[in-house]
């Protein structure tokens, strides 16, 4: 007695049965069908976008701070292509998605037919599996088995493609549990004898390290939880990556801050000098490691990845642990407590005098001022006022989202939402929507550069028609800060395309949208207009004009060891060498 | 002015080495992987090397049960253990992937091509194009006064040979296969 419905139905139906309570979408000729079914319907919220890129960062920002699926739904041809960059973005930095594009009628694919594009051809490089339905019989599981795939294993975006007859013809409705999914079944539980390889190691070792990435928040908050306690029994410091952030709370004793490019100095030296690396979920980016033959050149590396084609890909492990995190670290400390709960006190006491000598250079100290707003004393006003509230942040990409990952932080996973190996500009207004939708009565914050803004800025709309009362707090150079300083440290100073040219009134801009615009250049403002920010109800567009050539430091600089960075007052100019220039 | 010396050619560099330039020999190594016959599972398949950068020797694809829908691919590909490692592990998260052998150090195989080899010439020629074709086990499977078409099947390097010595004798043309590949034994 399997149910008859038209595909267009059967997409709602897996949707409501897979329990996505929110779709963000635009539709368009070849989706029609689809926006009927959902126009009939009142269990699926539809969040219309101004833009199919802002659909999909808004999904990923909902699934990134709910640990749920995101959902997005776009129309064939230029909607699905619009989607491409959110979709690398997603498979980049393993955030699972469901996007389902419109397709000409069957009959019609290969014809050059009106807003056809060949989506599951563009988009098989960036998705982690794509389909297109030719039939709707097959329809309902393809939709089921997408969400299996999209967060089983390795987390990522899968998209669906489906054409307008398939939408519109009528079959039998595959139920949930009816939909075969056994075959994709990737491996969760870590190899007993290695992870006893690492508890042993772990016992010895004089200098320890955890470094820990955004695989840790993406197996859930169990694994966050068993990682403090793993910390705080072993007594071990602990790095993250940008992507990590909030698995350890900032607050932590152990916490040595982000590591990294632009990460704290005695993180970095930590990852040099450690002779025992523990990498939880983490995949050796190159922003992390530096130059490769300098990198961490004594230590013995464990690489716990649920990812088997991360182990080993950029740095040779020496015990690898294909698994989830949260499963592997239950095992690690079950062993390691029946064991006796072993560490090297003595080698560890030494380790933390030397990295408590390095904490003492304060890597973060700026030059402040008492008359421009400084972006890092922005942010720690930020960080004051804001502490302890129910918050996220997300951000855009370049400088202030280093300095956001430096002066903000963060207690728990889950609240900390940003672009990290696309490093796509853009991702943190519609990210933040996406945020808020799922967290309506939280305070949500944007950090964003102006010119990182600018990029998908139409999702003002969005917010103020679904009444996301997100907060984007811009700071404002008038520059493309990265750019602007990979110029001046790369470049000779010359200062190519990198300024921001004929900006907006952004306090205008924000009327124009119907919401709050606030400005301020003073830092004996600051406080005062932030408090403004958080207390208004609806969203704001705040207009933090800051220190226009301000740099983001500590840095290590491309093509140099962690142990080669550069702090603030550094003297700069020569210090990469052309051989590092190629890099990015 | 070239301030940054940038090698020409070099503009590809990802954002760092990633391969170590001591890196060990380059080996080559014939993969058995195992798919769904879907459509553009062999373009996934593809895009996965041409994406990262890692060749394809040889690439042979065809449906071999029909009930379940499977089809084997079999690829020849050169790099070093690392990149051969990485390669399986790629293969083996592909969802419409169900199983990646590895028949260069599974244990012994057999690897065999087929190739057709068109033959132009007249006299001498002709008859010691013939008398080769023999030695090499080649079939004639289609013939003119002035050319052959030999079939043959064994592995690469025994073409190879056929083919360098068909080439002074008048080849013209030639189609090869690629390898398909068993292990040996059950």
């Amino acid at each position: 007695m399997a149910r008859q419905m038209t595909g267009a139905q059967m997409v709602v139906q897996a949707l409501k049965d897979q329990g996505v309570e929110v779709v963000f979408g635009y539709p368009g000729g070849a989706v029609l069908p689809i926006y009927d079914a959902i126009f009939q319907q009142n269990d699926i919220r539809h969040i219309l976008v101004r833009h199919e890129q802002g659909a999909i960062h808004m999904a990923e920002g909902y699934a990134r701070s709910t640990g749920k699926v995101g959902v997005a739904l776009v129309t064939s041809g230029p909607g699905a292509t619009n989607a491409v960059t959110g979709l690398t973005d997603a498979l980049l930095d393993s955030i699972p998605l469901v996007v389902l594009s419109g397709q000409v009628p069957t009959f019609m694919i290969g014809t050059d037919g009106f807003q056809e594009a060949d989506t599951v051809g563009i988009t098989r490089p960036c998705t982690k599996h794509n389909w297109l339905v030719k039939d709707t019989a097959k329809l309902s599981e393809v939709m089921h088995q997408a969400f299996h795939v999209a967060k089983s294993g390795r987390p990522g975006p899968v998209l669906i493609d489906i054409p307008k007859d398939v939408q519109f013809a009528t079959a039998d409705y595959t139920e949930l549990p009816a939909a075969r999914t056994a075959h994709y079944q990737p491996r969760t539980t870590g190899d007993a004898a290695q992870i006893a390889r690492m508890v042993e190691m772990m016992e010895t070792a004089e200098r320890p390290l955890f470094y820990t990435g955004g695989g840790v928040i993406n197996s859930g908050p169990r694994a966050s939880q068993l990682l403090r306690e793993f910390v705080a029994e072993t007594g071990f410091p602990i790095t993250s990556t940008l992507m990590g952030l909030g698995s350890y709370p900032a607050s932590g004793q152990n916490w040595l801050g982000m590591l990294g490019m632009h990460g704290l100095y005695e993180a970095n030296l930590a990852m040099h000098g450690c002779d025992l690396m523990l990498n939880i979920g983490a995949r050796f980016d190159d922003r992390i490691t530096g130059r490769i033959p300098d990198f961490s050149p004594k230590s013995k590396k464990v690489h716990v990845d649920i990812d088997p084609s991360s182990i080993n890909k950029v740095i040779r492990t020496d015990v690898g642990i294909v698994g989830d995190v949260a499963e592997v670290l239950t095992e690690a400390l079950r062993q390691w407590r029946a064991r006796g709960s072993k560490v090297n006190k003595e080698g560890l006491a030494k380790w933390w005098a030397q990295i408590n000598e390095w904490r003492a250079v304060k890597c973060l100290t700026y030059k402040n001022s008492t008359t421009v707003i400084k972006p890092q004393y922005a942010l720690e006003r930020l960080e004051a006022l804001t502490k302890g509230m129910d918050r996220y942040i997300t951000t855009e990409v370049g400088q202030h989202q280093m300095w956001a990952a430096q002066f903000l932080g963060f207690e728990d996973p889950n609240r900390w939402m940003t672009s990290g190996g696309l490093g796509t500009m853009g991702y943190g207004l519609p990210a933040s929507i996406g945020v808020q939708i799922a967290h309506p009565k939280s305070l949500v914050i944007n950090v964003a550069g102006e010119a990182s803004w600018l990029m998908n800025m139409q999702e003002m709309g969005t917010a103020m028609q679904f009444r996301a009362p997100v907060k984007q707090f811009i700071l404002n150079n008038e520059r493309l800060g990265m750019v602007r300083q990979w110029q001046e440290l790369l470049h000779g100073e010359r200062y190519s395309q990198s300024w921001s040219e004929s900006l907006p009134d952004f306090v205008k801009l924000a009327e124009a949208f119907g919401c709050k615009g606030i400005k301020c250049d003073n830092p004996k403002d600051l406080d005062d207009a932030i408090m403004e920010m958080i207390r208004y109800d609806g969203p704001v567009i705040f207009d933090c004009l800051v220190e226009k050539h301000e740099n983001c430091f500590p840095m290590i600089p491309s093509g140099k060891p962690h142990n080669e960075m550069l702090l603030g007052d550094a003297e700069t100019q020569g210090v990469i060498k052309a051989g590092g220039a190629v890099l990015v | 002015m070239s301030a940054l010396n940038i090698k020409k050619g070099s503009t590809s560099h990802s954002a760092y080495e990633l391969r170590d330039p001591n890196a060990p020999v380059i080996e080559s190594h014939t993969l058995a992987v195992v798919v769904d016959n879907e459509s553009g599972v062999l373009a996934r398949v593809i895009g996965l090397f041409s994406g990262r950068g890692y060749n394809i020797e040889s690439l042979t694809v065809a449906e071999t049960d029909h009930a379940s829908h499977r089809s084997r691919i079999t690829i020849v590909t050169t790099g070093t253990p690392q990149v051969i490692e990485h390669i399986k592990s790629l293969l083996e998260r592909m969802v419409p992937v169900h199983e990646v052998h590895d028949l260069t150090v599974e244990g012994p195989s057999v690897q065999r091509e087929l190739a057709l080899l068109k033959v132009a010439g007249k006299g001498e020629h002709r008859i010691e194009a013939l008398r080769l074709a023999e030695i090499f086990r080649a079939n004639v499977v289609d013939s003119t006064l002035e050319s052959f078409v030999f079939e043959m099947t064994g592995t690469p390097v025994k073409i190879d040979a056929f083919a360098d010595l068909m080439r002074p004798l008048g080849l013209v043309e030639i189609a090869r296969t690629g390898v398909a590949a068993l292990a040996r034994g059950v």
